[in-house]
């Protein structure tokens, strides 16, 4: 148990995805102006990281011994027909729920976060639960970037800021600043 | 968003089905080929890290064999239609004149900002350790990272007594106690976590493992 | 893969990829290869391709190689793709293009692996995420995908030097303000402390935020200058009438 807390703990905030690890940045950039929008995406994405955890063990269970090399190629076919999926069944069950999602699952297929994380969860052979409790951490971890960064940004939308430094030269000293709040977390759940 | 206009969908799909199969066949077997051409360079660097890693923590042995943990003992041979690489492995060195200088063991467990992958050298005769290497870390550089490059660190273990006690810097007393660095107690506190663990899991196994004429 | 939605319209197209669009004219071919060093550069103008600008730049090593493998794989890709562009049926051009590119990164990890392993080790995950660097999946949507062969080598040599040079830029920064030494070699003699933060996570971040301020700042009074050019021979014309 110790060791899931610890992979929770580590993949939401003391490795966080975004701030830490760099991935899943042009969502980060991109949709993150807005609290409601920010956390929808970040929910989004959560959905298809646990869907591609349980999928990635799948595969390295049972299909990819034989042939390592096809990993790379049977990930991501493996992301985009999911996105797919996750996209039809949504529209299918809730078509409100797709009104708010929906236009950001495609968005979702190019996310290095997605594909980092399958790589991630091979490379150190973690189990299925193992993963699973990796996705929702990772997945939280990346909302709660998305979110904070959303916050940030309403809140200085009416502050006087430099005509250099408007746009993504904001955003990204911002997260650069929070980056460095979230090494503060470093250290957490590891000494003993 | 409006959706294509129906197709003769025989046509459409067969083609479809040619390029994207035709595609991966050739995707496929293009990888084949770079995978045979890069497969023996790829071993055999992997091959010469761990060679160099063992012998130095096992202060240069003649020669090296692979002894792997199966049922909580340690055999020679892997039992058939198992995959060597998923089981965990342990490293008995010997000097020229086949008398044994000792067991190298990995072992992985969290530090300060993520996983500290070790590997050291274990006399199970005197219960001494030979020697210590980081394999992999992701510690703060300029900090965490001295646990690596700080060679007043990695030197302390050679000698050092298991199990291992870690104490402040300039109040090591005993060869059962190891420095800490100060500013990263945490890893130093890691790398020492990682060795007493592994002795306690593999210590046993060490040390029941029959000497030359049997096993 | 034939969603209503295609991922790299909506994404990897979006701001800045203009190439495909607007007027036709002629191109001439130097313009092709010249527009992705500054002009339309895929990390500064773009903006697309932050992840390994950002998490790799700790050292000029590493961001070289990485930049060279995106270069391999850029290239390639577009020469394939743009080959093969009449063969490939509308409905499965986003899964042809990602099938292609998967290939050659896959190929790409292998050789990197056998070659430099000490590098491939720090690159860590990078190098496969290639995949999904929003450069080369935009370049094939944008350009190869619908041009001779020629002209898409070009424009991908051209994408590929741009992304190289920002990739060197932020590694050279990164690693001379924070370790104090550029490609390994000491700069500063050991007395040096370094600002270990620009190795970080949080250098990275602020590195690309001061790079693109700099570039606004410079693009600003270059404005700035010539609206004043403007204004300074409008009034000598007034003033000689």
């Amino acid at each position: 148990m110790g060791d899931l807390a610890w992979i929770f703990v580590s993949s939401m905030v003391v490795n966080n995805f975004t701030l830490m690890l760099f991935l899943g940045l042009c969502p980060f950039l991109g949709v993150s102006a807005r609290i409601d929008t920010a956390l929808r995406m970040g929910v989004a994405n959560t959905f298809v990281l646990i869907m591609t955890a349980v999928a990635v063990w799948v595969l390295n269970a049972f299909v990819l011994p034989s042939a390592p090399y096809l990993r790379l190629i049977a990930f991501i076919i493996v992301i985009a027909s999911l996105v797919q999926i996750v996209e039809m069944v949504i529209k299918k069950l809730s078509p409100a729920l797709f009104r708010a999602l929906g236009i950001y699952l495609p968005l979702i297929t190019t996310n290095c976060a997605i594909l980092a994380l399958a790589i991630f969860q091979t490379n150190r052979e973690y189990g299925l639960l193992e993963g699973v409790v990796f996705a929702i951490g990772s997945g939280a971890g990346l909302t709660l970037a998305l979110v904070l960064m959303a916050s940030i940004r309403e809140g200085i939308e009416l502050v006087d800021v430099a005509e250099v430094a408007k746009g993504t030269a904001l955003v990204l000293l911002i997260a650069g600043s929070l980056s460095l709040a979230f090494m503060g977390f470093a250290g957490l759940l590891s000494s003993s | 968003m409006p959706s294509a206009p129906p197709a003769p969908d025989e046509v459409k799909a067969s083609r479809l089905l040619v390029t994207l199969g035709g595609g991966g066949v050739v995707a496929g077997m293009l990888l084949v080929v770079a995978f045979g051409l890069t497969l023996p360079t790829i071993e055999a660097n992997k091959a010469r890290e761990l060679a160099a890693a063992v012998n130095e923590v096992l202060k240069a042995p003649a020669r090296y064999e692979t002894l792997y943990v199966v049922g909580g003992a340690l055999v020679r041979k892997v039992p058939d239609g198992a995959d060597p690489k998923k089981i965990e492995r342990v490293y008995l060195g010997y000097r020229s004149d086949d008398q044994r200088v000792g067991f190298a063991m990995v072992s992985a467990e969290a530090g300060f900002q993520d996983f500290v992958r070790i590997i050291f050298g274990y006399d199970p005769k005197t219960r001494q350790l030979l020697g210590m290497k980081v394999l992999e870390s992701k510690e703060t550089p300029g900090l965490g990272d001295k646990i690596e490059k700080d060679q007043a660190f990695v030197s302390q273990f050679a000698g050092a007594q298991a199990p291992l006690i870690g104490v402040k810097q300039g109040k090591r007393s005993s060869p059962r106690e190891v420095a800490m660095i100060t500013g990263a107690t945490i890893s130093s506190k890691a790398v020492i976590r990682i060795i007493n663990n592994a002795l306690k899991r593999l210590g046993p196994l060490v040390d029941a493992y029959p000497q030359e004429g049997k096993g | 893969m034939s969603g209503e939605i295609s991922p790299a319209d909506l994404h990897c197209g979006a701001p800045g990829a203009g190439a495909g669009a607007g007027a036709r004219r002629i191109v001439p071919p130097r313009e092709d290869l010249v527009k992705g060093f500054w002009r339309e550069n895929p990390v500064l103008v773009q903006l697309l391709g932050l992840c390994p600008t950002l998490a790799v730049t700790n050292s000029v090593a590493n961001s070289a190689v990485m930049g060279i493998a995106t270069f391999f794989v850029l290239v390639g890709s577009s020469l394939l793709v743009s080959v093969s562009r009449r063969f490939i049926p509308n409905e499965v051009r986003i899964a042809s293009y990602i099938l292609i590119i998967a290939t050659f990164v896959s190929v790409a990890e292998m050789a990197l692996q056998a070659l430099v392993p000490d590098i491939y080790k720090a690159l860590g995950a990078f190098v496969a995420l290639i995949v999904v660097n929003c450069i080369i999946l935009g370049r094939q949507e944008a350009f190869a995908g619908k041009n001779p062969v020629g002209r898409s080598v070009l424009d991908a040599v051209g994408m590929g030097i741009g992304f190289i040079i920002m990739m060197l830029i932020m590694g050279s920064v990164r690693e001379v303000l924070g370790s104090g030494t550029f490609l390994g070699v000491s700069l500063f003699g050991p007395a040096y402390e370094p600002w270990v933060i620009m190795v970080l996570p949080p250098g990275g971040f602020f590195t690309l935020a001061f790079v693109l301020l700099a570039v606004a700042w410079l693009k600003r009074r270059k404005a700035l200058r010539a609206r004043a050019a403007e204004r300074h021979d409008v009034a000598v014309v007034e003033r000689a009438a």
